[in-house]
Order: structure tokens, then sequence, then C-alpha cells
């Protein structure tokens, strides 16, 4: 048992009791253990993110933050609550609707010292501005040979919400990830939130932080060390979230949240079926650059793969992942790599259909099964 | 002082601004017959394209005479000798390194897309060489001589269009996307309007260093060149908007050459007049004739210390023309070689040469030095990037990040920059 702790430290980075991270996943199994963790704060990705816009802009007066609504109306989802009030309008710009025009300002802002984030209120918006973020910012630094960089941020909810239609609920994931000299980040959890917009801010590089409408309001334990004002994590390096031998499966955003839960299920069925089926879960926090080598020692670990994505399938990040994997741990493969990605279709509207067109619990499961030689129904989505 | 500009920013229907004298006579007149010669434009059915354009010239040429009459010693206060020949010298950089590239290009030497500035040289010498160091420039795809102009040595800028090592961005640019962090040149976009909020950014950075950072001499003023075509793209709009509203350090020049590739202006265009549109948004818009030197400088001028000023930005429509096509992959078949024959008749060049000797600032013998001097300058340079070694292939997998460790983890665990092998050619990543 404490085995499993010490691997999950040390792959995740940071000697942090991590017991009570696990604790909502593991909870019928391991009551008992609840009198050894620390005393866990729980606190929500929108606070997190809020606290680490503060926290930043408290830091360095270069930094400033611009975006519709971020200002007055406390921000479209409140992430940037207070802001207006603690560092002024110069500091918390609220645009017009001008998406091309405030980002193309950011990256100029960014190439002239300063250090913007730039908010969409959803990363649908993004596309009106895809030119900047990808030719102006991306490409700048290759293009003049490192004489100017661009440390920007361009953060915002990305993928599907509830019932908010085709043109709202796009993942972009896997559109930004394809481009080079861009980060490409994604967090699940309130400690991911914190830990890696700190590091975008940082960095001097144009990072493009993939949000979660729907994880803003989840509530996490954070630890003592990561509400620390210099905490970070590193870009560019995944998470174990959870130990297992018999599958690895890669999640990002909310995906890891459904991948744990299948988890759960398995390990509970595993008890009535012949074998114990533990999954290892990575929370990849980084898309770009993707950290293969850590999804390549769990797959050399536990020989087979199921990736899971919410957005659409063709030229996803299961499909790269998969590839990489194919690339490079052939040989340890038991079983042809699964991925679970969101229907290949438009997002519908209608409840049930919605629920449909994006993975579910229930997938995950029957990919781990079908890629574990279980015998399952084949399901309706994909 | 009550700036020219004062008068035209507030928004009037334009018949006031013709009744009103106050204007300065070279503003004012310029947007009147500018105007009247579109009105004919308008109402003439089935006008060639050869007619508009005459319309057109002939309202330079009315300029033109109103400036020679409203006397030279209006305009002989505007220069001083050594200012002459600092002109004169940057734009004949600009002609002989446009003829030079010509030649480079059709002898292999450089390749892929090349627009050459030929004609335009007034507007980029008559804006730029009035700023200081730390003031940006933004341009578009036509960018060699606005590096130039900006101080990019020569031989940085021949050297980065062969893709040689030793070219101001390594030759990982190319004649597209010249850089200069020394020299504040932002870009070299190929895409049209994508300078536009880049410059527009760079002078938010200048405002926020003085009012949020409060550095009291931050007063840089950023200068976004574009063509017409782009003032038709959503970009440009949008930036006048925010320009206008946060009133930012920022000239818009717009190089009206008139061509947008095979495009003509007045096809693209439903108001041809782009100057019209600054007051829309709440600034000052400018006409003025792009081929003299001397106009583009006074007004730049005022357009830019009232940006250092903080009073906010400013549209400049300068007319122009590019003697050759729009890039030297265009056969350039649309446009009448008469317009052409018209315009090279005021090439920037001769104007400002034959000003300078009519009006005794300068002999013969000392231009012809400055043409031999910068020809000799441009052999060098061409020399220089020829003998520069090209880049080595580790050079593929550099600058893609500020922080080398952009690239990730490699399979052993480790940052794959750490790795000593990483560049060396094997982009095994």
């Amino acid at each position: 048992m404490w085995g499993i702790i010490r691997q999950k430290v040390g792959a995740g980075g940071f000697p942090v009791p991590i017991l009570e991270q696990s604790l909502p996943r593991l909870r019928p199994a391991v009551s008992a253990w609840r009198r050894y963790s620390s005393a866990a704060k729980e606190m929500t990705v929108r606070d997190a993110l809020n606290s680490a816009l503060d926290e930043e802009m408290s830091a360095d007066p270069k930094v400033f933050l611009m975006g519709e609504e971020v200002g007055e109306y406390q921000g479209a989802y409140k992430i940037s609550k207070g802001l207006l009030e603690k560092y002024g309008p110069d500091r918390v710009l609220d645009t017009p609707i001008t998406e091309a025009g405030f980002a193309g300002i950011g990256v100029g802002a960014a190439y002239y010292g300063l250090r913007p984030i730039v908010e969409f209120m959803t990363f649908n918006f993004s596309m009106q501005a895809i030119d900047h973020i990808i030719n102006s910012a991306a490409k700048s630094n290759y293009m003049s040979a490192g004489q100017i960089n661009v440390p920007i941020v361009f953060r915002g909810p990305n993928g599907a919400a509830a019932g908010v239609g085709a043109q709202h609920s796009q993942c972009y994931a896997a559109w930004f990830g394809a481009c080079p000299g861009l980060k490409v980040l994604a967090p699940y959890s309130s400690e991911d939130a914190r830990g890696l917009l700190k590091a975008a801010i940082r960095d001097p590089d144009p990072v493009v932080f993939l949000e979660n409408e729907l994880l803003y309001g989840e509530s996490f334990p954070i630890s003592a060390e990561a509400l620390d004002s210099s905490f970070c994590l590193p870009i560019g390096k995944a998470k174990i979230e959870r130990e297992g031998k018999d599958v690895t499966i890669t999640a990002f955003s909310k995906m890891v949240g459904y991948a744990l839960k299948a988890a759960e299920i398995l390990a509970k069925e595993g008890i009535s079926a012949e074998r114990f089926v533990t999954k290892q879960v990575i929370n990849l926090r980084s898309i770009r650059p993707l950290d293969t080598a850590t999804i390549n020692a769990s797959v050399r670990k536990t020989n087979r793969l199921v990736t899971v994505e919410e957005g659409f399938p063709q030229h996803g990040v299961g499909a790269e992942i998969c590839t990489s994997v194919i690339e490079e741990s052939f040989i340890y493969l038991d079983a042809p790599v699964e991925r679970i990605a969101g229907a290949d279709v438009p997002m519908p509207y209608a409840a049930n259909l919605e629920r449909m067109a994006v993975p579910q619990v229930e997938d995950i499961v029957c990919a781990v099964k079908r890629a574990c030689y279980r015998s399952v129904p084949m399901t309706a989505t994909a | 002082m009550s700036s020219a500009f004062s008068t035209i920013s507030t928004i009037q229907p334009l018949h006031r601004t013709i009744d009103n004298p106050s204007i300065s006579p070279l503003l004012g007149s310029t947007s009147t017959h500018k105007l009247c010669s579109f009105h004919v434009c308008n109402r003439t059915a089935s006008a060639s394209s050869v007619r508009r354009r005459f319309s057109v010239v002939a309202d330079s040429d009315v300029v033109k005479q109103q400036k020679t009459k409203s006397g030279s010693s209006l305009s002989s206060l505007l220069i001083t000798k050594e200012e002459g020949l600092e002109l004169y010298e940057d734009m004949v950089l600009g002609r002989s390194f446009e003829d030079m590239c010509a030649q480079m290009y059709y002898r292999g030497k450089m390749f892929g897309f090349v627009h050459l500035y030929n004609g335009q040289e007034a507007v980029s010498t008559g804006f730029i060489k009035l700023l200081t160091k730390e003031d940006c420039v933004v341009s578009t795809y036509r960018d060699h001589v606005h590096a130039l102009s900006k101080g990019v040595p020569a031989r940085q800028v021949m050297s980065e269009l062969f893709g040689k090592t030793t070219g101001c961005c390594r030759g990982q640019g190319g004649s597209m996307h010249m850089f200069s962090k020394e020299y504040n040149v932002l870009g070299g976009f190929a895409f049209i309007g994508e300078g536009i909020p880049v410059s527009t950014g760079a002078a938010f950075t200048s405002k926020y260093r003085r009012e949020v950072l409060k550095k009291a001499n931050a007063d840089q003023v950023t200068l976004a060149f574009f063509g017409d075509g782009t003032c038709n793209n959503g970009q440009f709009f949008e930036c006048l908007n925010m320009a206008a509203l946060w009133k930012l350090p920022i000239v818009f020049v717009v190089e009206n050459n008139l061509w947008a590739i095979g495009m003509s202006h007045l096809r693209a265009t439903s108001d041809p007049e782009i100057w019209k549109k600054g007051p829309a948004f709440g600034m000052p818009g400018v006409h003025i004739d792009g081929m003299d030197v001397l106009k583009v400088r006074k007004v730049a001028k005022e357009a830019v210390e009232r940006a250092r000023r903080g009073e906010g930005p400013t549209l400049i429509e300068c007319e122009t023309y590019r003697f050759r096509g729009h890039s030297l992959a265009d056969p350039d078949e649309l446009r009448d070689p008469a317009e052409k024959a018209h315009y090279a008749t005021r090439d920037p060049i001769t104007a400002l040469k034959k000003y300078m000797i009519e009006n005794k600032l300068v002999n013969e013998a000392e231009l012809k030095a400055i043409d031999k001097k910068i020809d000799e300058a441009v052999e060098d340079a061409v020399e220089f990037a020829d003998a520069s070694p090209y880049p080595v292939r580790t050079q593929l997998l550099e600058n893609v990040f500020a922080d080398p460790k952009g690239f990730g983890i490699g399979p052993d665990g480790r940052y794959r920059c750490e790795d000593p092998k990483f560049t060396e050619g094997t982009a095994h990543v």
C-alpha cells in the first residue's frame, strides 16, 4: 500500500500526501485512511484559477488580463472575479467583441515586452483569432530566430458543456496540439489548474490553456503546498492519477474524472470476475508537449492502452498517443490500442443525443474490458 | 498649439471642411480634390479603369501645383541639406536594394515569395526616418525597405533573403518575415491585416508602460504599414476601434498603391476613400500624396508627435504606386501601361532630386556620390550574403520555443533538450 503511494509520489513529481486525492475515488475500501491524511482543504477549479491569476498579477506588474466580460462582469464564468477591483481597468481590460483584434493586440503587447493573458469566452471563439494564435504567436520565435518571444497565455473553457449546441461544444486540443511553437495545457483538478496556470503565465512561450466549463464548479482537495504562491507544475509532464497494472488509460480534462470513475467501477466488478482489473489512469495535463515518456513507460508495464478524449476522433489527441505508443512500444502491446473519442458529428442539442455524442463512463469500462479480452457488447458510441 | 488634425478629428460633413479655411491648405485640399474626383468616377457608368486612374492622377497634379504655388518658401523650410541628403540616401538605398533583389531572384539566389517596394520609397523614408530606435514598425510582406529604413543593415537583410545564417532572422524568416528586436521591427507578416493588431498591441504596451508601470519616458510610437486591400479586412476596423477607444500611440499608414495583386482598389471597395474611415472611428483621417517624400514627412511628423503626446491614433492614406508587379512571380498584366508610365513620371527619388537641386540645397556631384556609395553598399551586401554559410542542420530545431523544455520529455524521462543528441538533426521529436 505504501509502495503504491511512494510510486504515485514519484510519478507526480512532488512530495505530497496524495491520500486525500485518492479518497473520493476509493472511498468504500479506505475510509480508515482518513486518519492518516493531513487536513485537506477543498477548492473549486474556479477558485484555483482565480487565485492563480491573482497571485501572478500581483507578482509581476507586466501581467495583464484581457477578454470579453473579464472586468465589470467579473468574468463570463466568474474566473476573474474581484480582479478588476484589485488591479484596476488598466490591467483587467474589458474588450469589445473582436477576438481577432484583441488576440492580435495581446500578441503585439507580448512582442514588445508585456505578459498578456487573453481570455476567450470559449475556445470556439478562438477560431476568430486562430490566425494570431498560430501565425503571429506560435511561429514568431522561430521566424525571428529567437529575437522575439511571445510570453502570452490564451485561456478559456474548451470542449462540450451542457446543451450548448454544435458551435459551442468543440474540443480544440487536437488542433492546437498539432502546432509547433505552442504549448497546450489541459488541467483537470484544482491543483492542476493552479499549478499549470501559474506555470503558463511564467512561461516565455505562447501557451494555450484549455479549461473546462463543467469542471469550474467541481471541488477537489488541495494540499498546502499547492496553495503556496510560488507553486508551479512543470509543463510537459503527465501525472499518474491512479496506479494499476492491467491497462493504461490516458485522458485529459473532464475525461480524467470519467476515467477514474470507470476505474472504480472496474475495481468493484473485477472482484466478481476472475481477475482484479486495475487501471493506471494517466492525467495528461499537457497536450503539447505530450509526455510520451510517461505514457510509454506505463504501457510497457501494463501492455494495454485505452485513450479517452472528448473531441472528434479523426486526427485527435488519442490518434497521436496511439501512434506514438505503436512507434515506440509496439512489442510490449498485448492488445490493439483503443481510442475513445466523441462521436464524429457536430454536437447535437437534444440531451439524449448529446449524451451519446460524448464518451461516458460506460464506454470507458467497455473499452477497457475489450482491451483486456473480456467479452462485452459493442457500444453505440465511438 | 492646435494641430491641423484637431479640426478633422471632429466628425463633420465634408462640405464644412472644404469651407473651413483654418485647416492647412495642404491637408484640406488633398481630401477635397480627392472627393471631387471620386464623385466624377462614380457618376460615369462605364468608366474604364484607365479613366479612373487619370482622375486620381489629375488630383495629385493639382496638389503638386498647389505645393509649388503655396511657396517653395513653405517647403524649403521643411528640410535642411542634411535631412535632404538623409532622405535621398534612404530612398536610393531602398530602390537599389530592391532592384538587386530582382536580379538575384532571377539568378536563383533568392526564392519563394519576394515582394518589391519600388516606387513606394517616399512612404517608408518619409515616416520611418522620423522615428527613434525604440519606436516600432510593423509591416506586411513588402517589408524589405521598412526594415532598411528602420536601420537594419543591408547585409543582414540580403543574407536573410538568401536564406543564410547571417541574416537578421538567421535565415528562418525569409523575405516576408523581417524581424529585428534591436531596431524594433516587429515583422514582416504574410497575412495582410495580421500586422495591424500586432502593432496596436505594441502601441498598447507603450501606453501600459507609461501608465501602469509608471515609466515616465515610455512614449514610443508604433507605425503600422499596410495596403489598400487590407482596408477591407475586419481586423483593420477592429483595431481602428480599439486604438481610438484606448487612445493608443499608433499611426496607421495605408500605402494605397491602388492594386491588391490584380484586384483594383476600386473594384474591391465600396467607398474607396480610405482616409474617411478614420473619422468614423473617432480619429483624424488624412490623405496625402505618397509619391512626394516631403509631403509625407510633414504629415508624418505631425501624426507621430500627436501619438507621442498621447492624443491617440491617426489614419494616414498615402497615394502611392508600385512600379513592379505584386511579387516577382506576378506577370503584372492587368495594370494599364499608361498608368504605369504616368506614375513613373512621379518617381519620388527623381522628384526629391529635382527639388533639392532647384532649391540649391545640393549639387549633382553630391547626389552622384551618394548613388555610388549606395551601389557599393548593395554590392557589398550581396557579396557578404553570398559568402555567408547556410544554416547548419541543427538549426532546424532551434528557436521553436524560448524555453527549450518546450519539446517535452524524452524516452529516458529527461527533458529532450538536455539530451546532447537533440540538435543533431535526427529530428526524432
